[in-house]
């Protein structure tokens, strides 16, 4: 059911508050409405695959038709209706860009409006971007910085054309197909998403980060990430999101696999603020997402570093397997849900090889009438002796009409591993908002000042960058929501 | 124009009358104190002037340099120059010291049109005046209060007034809790910030804080109103003979 131009100007004209929304007026090339076999098809044809991958979606595609939604998370949403969803939509653009010179100008200004100034990106920040307009990817900065050192990082659409054998290698072997239900979806009809590669020994120099954006109704956006660290090799990503805003409830399944050989290391950092849907939940962004990184190598690291304050439903579980000996695997998270957002979120941390260790700490936020669980798997098999997992949960209330809820799965099947749960649950107490307004602060920067104290632990793992954003971030998410 | 002035203050808590036609008259220059036995009404009394949720004034007047307190928030009653050192100085985990005490500073530059600090010369400022009220730069790297004893607490309290620099400072029972040395570091830091331009209210319990911080003005709070006002010399009458006695002459 398509919105009527009057339903996006009532919304439009509600929600002023969400300082993103707005919609870029290009023309765009989309499929058909509806998934089925030629719609896959057209996808891979379109993106001029090979075979293999034309195969390897359709077998995606033919596990999809067989699966069930899951429903078993502890959150509400009406039935999501797949035959309404444009599964492919480009801008009308050159098939390729070389530089900034020849993107869209329009194109140009959609990036200035969302906050990157892509200018002073190119002389000052030295992070390479890959924007992701819809479902093509864009622009590809410091390309030759990057590739000096022999570091890929490109679309994945292009990388499936200049590296297939590691893309073949790689896709599908932390999550495979038929994973669950929305893994199997985004692997049939992925469209773009980052491709990452760095060769043994190499340090990666600079963040790597990457925009998206959702543009056109009813579009599902299906990015799929790969990204490979070869022995003794570091990287830092940042994935960082706003999308304009609609009436309709558009659905995000990523999929994100990482890959850590040998005593390397990758951090994973995500800052996200898609539209939350209205005060009474209607609209949103609906993230399904499936992240997993595989701690392969010895003595490898994976850390995922999360700050969530948009979306109507987040329903996510980056997780780490710790199949290496000495792995180790971390997740910092602050889930912020406000009005009438859901969220279900946590992590799985599965240890596998010896001595391996994890780190969790969540903190989850919630105000309005809003419902956020935290749900982590710590799984210790019998032969990851010597394992050793450290688990913190901390719920904040703001009002009384909100709800915190935490389900911890702890499986260990050795006696030599230590697995440690701690959980706290408060408000921001009068007492503490008073104290701050009698300093001179106002309630926002007071409930601020107070959130931001409560994630301290999780914010400091931001790369600077991220760190600031974030902050103001949680600020405006929670604004209205106390006083 | 007197610089901060109470007019008759009737407020009732859970239906109860607890403030019963309190008046008070505060000068430029002056710093009065309020004595007063358990139940008379002191902490209602700050909460309400700093304007604090749930403390409205049924009947009567606040006026802060002849400006009515009464429709502002409590921040901007901050704002505006009206300091309330707390008895029990709440904990803000995961919140610097350093960087609250700029915040708050920063607040009321803004709002006086001054320049705001920036981070560095806040530092500066900031370590100058700590190290008068014996805070340690240690303590100034620490979350609000978290871990602090009850003298710290009193002294960051402190420490507080004298980078804020109010009009009128409301010091409630901040002798609580303090052994004569936390005392006499508080009182010095108090006493340091008299001037012709301020004034100071300290509401105690005990004539002892009065030794070290000599008022100008005594006054008797019983059941919600000023039953007696005189000198520092009505400080010493309370010690000797206690509230019971005042309060039934009068």
């Amino acid at each position: 059911m398509v919105a009527t131009q009057e339903t996006i100007d009532k919304v439009k004209e509600v929600s002023k508050s969400y300082k993103y929304g707005f919609i870029t007026n290009l023309e765009s090339e989309k499929a058909p409405l509806g998934l089925n076999e030629d719609i896959v098809r057209f996808i891979s044809q379109k993106k001029k695959e090979p075979q293999w991958l034309l195969e390897w979606r359709l077998k995606a595609y033919k596990k999809w038709l067989t699966m069930k939604q899951p429903n078993w998370a502890m959150v509400n949403f009406p039935d999501i209706n797949f035959q309404d969803i444009y599964y492919y939509s480009a801008p009308k653009t050159k098939p390729k860009l070389n530089s900034l010179d020849e993107v869209d100008p329009e194109l140009l200004r959609t990036y200035e409006k969302l906050g990157i100034p892509i200018k002073e990106q190119e002389m000052l920040a030295g992070v390479a971007v890959d924007y992701v307009f819809d479902s093509v990817s864009v622009a590809t900065t410091f390309r030759e910085k990057l590739e000096k050192e022999g570091i890929i990082f490109c679309p994945i659409s292009e990388a499936v054309q200049n590296y297939p054998e590691l893309v073949k290698k790689y896709i599908g072997s932390v999550i495979p197909i038929g994973d669950n239900y929305y893994a199997a979806l985004n692997s049939a009809v992925f469209t773009d998403g980052s491709f990452v590669y760095v060769p043994k020994g190499v340090r990666c120099p600079m963040e790597l980060s990457t925009y998206f954006r959702i543009n056109e109704q009813n579009s599902g956006q299906f990015e799929r990430t790969l990204i490979i660290v070869e022995d003794d090799a570091y990287v830092s990503y940042l994935e960082g999101c706003t999308a304009p805003q609609r009436d309709e409830n558009q659905l995000h399944a990523a999929v994100v696999e990482l890959i850590a050989m040998n005593n390397s290391e990758i951090k994973y950092s995500t800052v996200q603020n898609w539209y939350p849907g209205d005060k009474d939940g209607k609209g949103g962004i609906y993230n399904f997402v499936t992240k997993r990184g595989n701690c392969l190598g010895k003595r490898s690291k994976i850390s995922w570093t999360q700050v969530e304050t948009g979306s109507a439903i987040t329903w996510k579980y980056p997780s780490c397997i710790l199949k290496g000996d000495e792995s180790v695997g971390e997740f910092y998270s602050v889930a912020v849900a406000n009005n009438a957002q859901q969220a279900d979120t946590g992590t799985k941390m599965i240890h596998i090889g010896k001595n391996t260790k994890s780190t969790i700490i969540s903190k989850g936020i919630s105000a309005g009438k809003a419902q956020n669980t935290y749900r982590g798997q710590v799984q210790i098999q019998k032969n990851a002796l010597g394992s050793r997992n450290f688990t913190q949960c901390d719920s904040l209330l703001i009002g009384d009409k909100c709800g915190a809820h935490t389900v911890p799965y702890i499986n260990q099947y050795t006696p030599s591993a230590r697995v440690e749960h701690e959980a706290t649950t408060s408000k921001i107490s009068e007492d503490q908002l008073f104290y701050c307004l009698q300093r001179g602060l106002d309630t926002e920067q007071a409930t601020s000042l107070i959130v931001n104290g409560f994630c301290k632990e999780v914010m400091k793992e931001l790369p600077m960058e991220f760190a600031v954003e974030a902050q103001k971030l949680i600020g405006i998410s929670l604004e209205g929501s106390v006083g | 124009m007197s610089l901060l002035e109470i007019r008759n203050a009737c407020l009732k808590l859970d239906g109860k009358d607890i403030l019963k036609g309190l008046s008070l008259s505060v000068n430029e220059g002056e710093v009065h104190a309020i004595m007063g036995p358990n139940g008379s009404g002191k902490s209602t009394l700050s909460y309400m002037l700093a304007g604090r949720e749930g403390y409205d004034l049924d009947k009567g007047e606040i006026l802060l340099e002849g400006k009515s307190l009464i429709e502002m928030s409590a921040d901007e009653r901050a704002r505006s120059g009206l300091f309330l050192a707390f008895q029990y100085p709440v904990e803000l985990p995961g919140v610097g010291a350093m960087s609250f005490l700029r915040e708050a500073v920063n607040s009321r530059r803004k709002f006086l049109g001054e320049k705001e600090f920036d981070h560095l010369g806040f530092v500066k400022e900031a370590r100058k005046e700590a190290s008068k009220m014996f805070v340690k730069d240690e303590m100034l790297k620490r979350s609000v209060n978290v871990g602090f004893s009850g003298g710290e607490k009193k002294r960051f309290e402190i420490l507080q007034m004298a980078m804020l620099k109010p009009k009128i400072s409301i010091l409630d029972e901040t002798d609580s809790g303090l052994d004569v040395d936390a005392l006499k570091i508080v009182s010095e830091g108090v006493n340091a910030q008299r001037s012709k331009d301020n004034a100071i209210v300290v509401i105690t319990h005990y004539q002892r804080l009065l030794d070290y911080i000599i008022p100008d003005f005594v006054h008797i709070l019983s059941d919600g109103a000023i039953i007696k006002s005189g000198g520092p010399e009505l400080a010493l009458e309370v010690e000797k003979n206690g509230y019971a006695g005042l309060i039934n002459a009068s």
